[in-house]
């Protein structure tokens, strides 16, 4: 196989410079080992926050992108069709001597071109803007331009738009190592084989040190802070209108309280540095610190412990940088880093696809802007969701599947199911990014076995070779009745 | 839009809704329309394989698919309407129900009465909090047993179950004679949920073990469940320190709690009972908005379907006397609150001057008590607080309510079970 450049990861950074590349005239791969976009820990469990930009030192290059990043989702992610919604943020002071750190982020963000930042220490407007919050505030640095997303929706939405406009992908497929040859990339090898290429960009999140590694660069290593979240009913509705941030800690922006674009309420992460990348496990301490803080928030909190819908944990990249590692290698050619894209990676990813650009010209690929490029995605239908507007009837007379709600909670129909699963789902959580099915409150325990039975029908595969997110994850481990017949049903 | 106009529309054709709709036709409404999501009738039962159902309806012991085809060909014989794989999104006060299904596409019902029957959900892993990785190979009670009996497919070859209920226990068996391994059914309460019966027919028949005062603290499995970690627990509940230990399984069952679903009902602004999770009901099973009335699991959790085909027979006759307007509205409203050692006493409003039966779930096990409403007192011999306990008001009884508007229900003396 060849490509004028390989991508390395389907995260929300590799995907959105595959977006940004398909504008030009090159062939583009991106493998991922995970098998679909955004399964990778740093982009699947993400606050889902665009960040405005103030938390970041002037002149490092999480500053130079962020801002800029948070401008340019504005309308990327408009064209795209993913959810997007510039809610503002706080970051609150629950005591006086916290005024003079959210000063000090105010005077970071001003030098970083964050625009509208304001410090609300009139605690009238603060509890009419925020109505839950801890009345113990003293103090609130307002951003009017943070964002939430659905960061795996968001990630999903720039690949099939990137796919659509030429990209190539490869999932299940890890690099094994890159062939260099005199000090110039070459190719990329996998474990489904090798691609003959001149451009590696190497978007591994976790993995971009042992990426980076397979050029024989050391520079930097990557290691994993754990993060944990509590996601909380609809029907306990947004606990909060902005995304609420306490006052920030040296290694972590805090434990957030914001509202989903689906309505629901998300507390977490904590910040855990672990060694084992791996390590995806929520622990029962690590939860009790998310509960607590975002308590601190927001108070009514506390009685809504019954509002639980899940826990999960997320990985932040962290580089020994503290800083993201967007350039040239200076001794490969071709080999491009876009690594070390802890938080706000997300809000800078668009941002730093145009560097990537720009350094993938200075490394001498050629880039033809396309004619063809179409910059538009249609997001799905989602009729249970626009009842009242008459398009809904319409759409069920087209598609009468888009009639029949299989999943009760997120009343997500058999139409969404197959256009998802049309739309490059191949796993049941590949279903469940895309069109919620099985998020809501029963965590699919009804329509687990409907979408199981859709998907071995669609995909051609019997429903005992369906799995969660690939690999072994298994749903079913065999027929009734195999076991008694003494088979063993693993095949 | 299209629209339906209906007598009597019942939500749901499970035991309660089929129950709700067959005696609406009997007493009298013409035109009874059932709504379900599902691609078939009754509800949870089709996957009951097992037997224990009916022993008070039917005075025989049937299995759940037996139990309920009694009412599916009774619903059938009668005329009852249904439509299935139909979606009810929208519930108005006033009698209009928005509905989607593939072949009407969106529809409105304009019902005269209507009937809840939306029976219950799971409780889920999340709601429980219990930490640890995400693979596949966790499941609720229901859906393991769905998989295995509808779909025809072993969800787990080895097997830890969360929970003693009934439920649990139930579905640990199916999968001991299914040939799967079950290497546990483990209980955060010190006593097992279930009955005494399917402790010894489900476990010990079956050599499984059962860890009182345990729960499951952790899963692990990085694609499919390794394993789970148990520990045991305090009075509180809390794992002890020191006590944690893994079990390898590739499968967790869950089956911790079921919970009324009611969102439709919030929707329509019915009054919720914080205690049952289901709607305020009276005697007549009305919620707070007239014409609307409510029965089975979606008002309150039941043991037995025998009983939540009682409350749907009350429903629909009472669904069908609205319909024509004849239901005699309540003189006297008695309002029913749980008293000591009682968690919670549905119907919440009775008429104190007609006969009823009550049903009343109690707090911890009771050998030898006795239930105090007022002035009446019923013996208790034993229960658990698995078990529906049942009182019945009879006409000589309530005699004693007259002039009361609200009657506490509680446990005169507790004795509090080994």
């Amino acid at each position: 196989m060849k490509a004028d450049a390989v991508i390395v990861g389907a995260g929300i950074v590799g995907s959105t410079i595959a977006r940004e590349l398909s504008k030009y005239d090159i062939e583009v791969t991106v493998v991922e080992k995970e098998v679909d976009v955004a399964f990778g820990s740093p982009t699947k469990a993400n606050t889902g926050v665009v960040h405005p930009g103030f938390d970041d030192p002037p002149g490092t290059t999480r500053a130079k992108h962020c801002s800029r990043g948070n401008a340019l989702w504005h309308e990327i992610a408009r064209e795209v069709g993913a959810p997007f919604e510039e809610v503002g943020s706080l970051v609150v002071a629950l005591k006086d001597e916290e005024i003079e750190v959210l000063e000090g982020l105010k005077h970071r963000g001003d030098t970083n071109g964050v625009p509208g930042l304001e410090i609300v220490t009139d605690e009238d407007r603060l509890r009419r803007i925020e109505p839950n919050l801890n009345t113990g505030a003293v103090a609130a640095l307002l951003a009017p331009t943070a964002a939430i997303t659905s960061p795996y929706e968001l990630a999903m939405a720039m690949m099939e738009n990137a796919v659509r406009n030429g990209v190539r992908t490869c999932f299940e497929t890890e690099v094994t190592g890159i062939t260099v040859k005199q000090d110039r990339v070459r190719g990329i090898q996998t474990t489904k084989g090798e691609i003959e290429t001149q451009f590696v960009v190497n978007a591994a999140g976790l993995w971009a040190d042992k990426i980076s590694s397979m050029v024989g660069l050391n520079r930097f290593t990557i290691h994993p802070r754990k993060g944990e979240y509590y996601i909380l009913d609809k029907k306990a509705g947004s606990l909060s209108r902005h995304v609420i941030f306490p006052t920030p800690s040296p290694i972590s922006k805090g434990i957030v309280v914001t509202p989903t674009v689906e309505g629901n309420t998300l507390i977490g992460p904590n910040a855990q540095d672990i060694e084992d990348k791996r390590d995806l496990a929520t622990t029962r301490d690590g939860l009790v610190e998310v509960w607590a803080g975002a308590c601190k928030l927001i108070p009514s909190i506390a009685d809504k412990r019954n509002m639980m819908v899940t826990n999960f944990c997320g990985l932040r990249p962290e580089p020994d940088t503290n800083d993201f590692i967007v350039g040239r290698s200076e001794t490969i050619d071709g080999f491009i880093n876009a690594a070390g894209m802890r938080s706000p990676g997300l809000s800078s990813a668009p941002s730093v696809a145009l560097t990537i650009v720009e350094l993938l010209r200075e490394s001498g690929a050629e880039l033809r802007q396309k004619s063809t490029f179409n910059p538009m995605r249609k997001p799905m239908d989602k009729p249970m969701r626009i009842l009242d507007s008459g398009s809904a009837q319409k759409l069920i007379e087209q598609d009468p599947d888009y009639g029949y709600v299989v999943c009760r909670c997120e009343h997500v129909t058999k139409g969404e199911i197959l256009e998802a699963i049309r739309r490059g789902a191949t796993t049941v959580d590949g279903v469940k990014f895309r069109t919620r099915a099985g998020m809501g409150r029963c965590q699919g325990g009804f329509c687990g076995p409907h979408v199981l039975k859709l998907m071995s029908e669609e995909l051609k595969i019997p429903a005992q070779r369906v799995t969660k997110r690939g690999g072994e994850s298994r749903i079913l481990l065999g027929g009734a009745k195999e076991l008694l017949r003494g088979g063993d049903s693993n095949e | 839009m299209n629209e339906m106009t209906e007598d009597v529309a019942v939500v749901g054709g499970g035991a309660a809704g089929l129950a709700a709709a067959t005696r609406a036709k009997e007493t009298g409404a013409e035109r009874v329309l059932v709504l379900d999501r599902n691609s078939e009738l009754g509800g949870i039962l089709p996957q009951c394989v097992h037997t224990g159902f009916g022993l008070h309806h039917f005075k025989e012991n049937l299995t759940g698919p037996e139990y309920i085809t009694r009412f599916v060909d009774r619903a059938r014989a009668l005329g009852v309407e249904s439509k299935l794989d139909t979606m009810v999104l929208r519930l108005r006060p006033g009698g209009e129900i928005v509905a989607a299904n593939s072949p009407d596409g969106l529809f409105k019902i304009k019902a005269k009465s209507i009937v809840l029957a939306m029976g219950c959900r799971e409780r889920t892993r999340g709601a429980l909090g219990i930490p640890g990785e995400r693979p596949a190979g966790v499941f609720t009670a229901g859906t393991a047993q769905r998989l295995m009996d509808i779909e025809g497919f072993m969800p787990g070859k080895r097997v830890v179950v969360l929970g003693s209920g009934d439920v649990g226990l139930i579905v640990a068996r199916r999968f001991a004679v299914e040939g799967a391994k079950v290497e546990a059914v483990v209980e955060i309460l010190p006593y097992p949920g279930g009955l005494a019966r399917n402790i010894i027919q489900c476990l010990e028949d079956f050599d499984i073990p059962l860890l009182l005062s345990h729960t499951v603290t952790a899963v692990h499995g990085a694609e499919r469940v390794s394993g789970v970690s148990v520990a045991g627990v305090d009075e509180k509940g809390n794992p002890i320190a020191g006590t944690e230990r893994t079990i390898p399984c590739d499968t967790l069952v869950l089956s911790v709690g079921l919970i009324p679903e009611n969102e439709l009902s919030e929707e329509a602004g019915i009054v919720l009972d914080p205690l049952t999770g289901g709607p305020v009901v009276d005697q007549h099973m009305e919620t707070s908005v007239p014409g609307i009335f409510a029965c089975g699991n979606a008002v309150h959790v039941h043991d037995l379907v025998d009983h939540v085909t009682e409350t749907g027979m009350t429903a629909g006759s009472s669904a069908a006397k609205f319909a024509r307007g004849e239901l005699e509205t309540l003189r006297n409203r008695v309002r029913m609150r749980p008293g000591s050692g009682v968690r919670y006493v549905v119907p919440q409003i009775i008429s104190g001057d007609r006969p009823v039966t009550v049903y009343l779930r109690v707090r911890n096990p009771v050998r030898n008590a006795t239930i105090r409403a007022g002035d009446i007192a019923f013996p208790l011999r034993a229960a658990r607080p698995a078990e529906t306990v049942t009182l019945e008001f009879t006409e000589r009884r309530i005699e004693k309510l007259i002039g009361k508007a609200e009657l506490e229900v509680g446990m005169e003396e507790q004795k509090p079970v080994d």
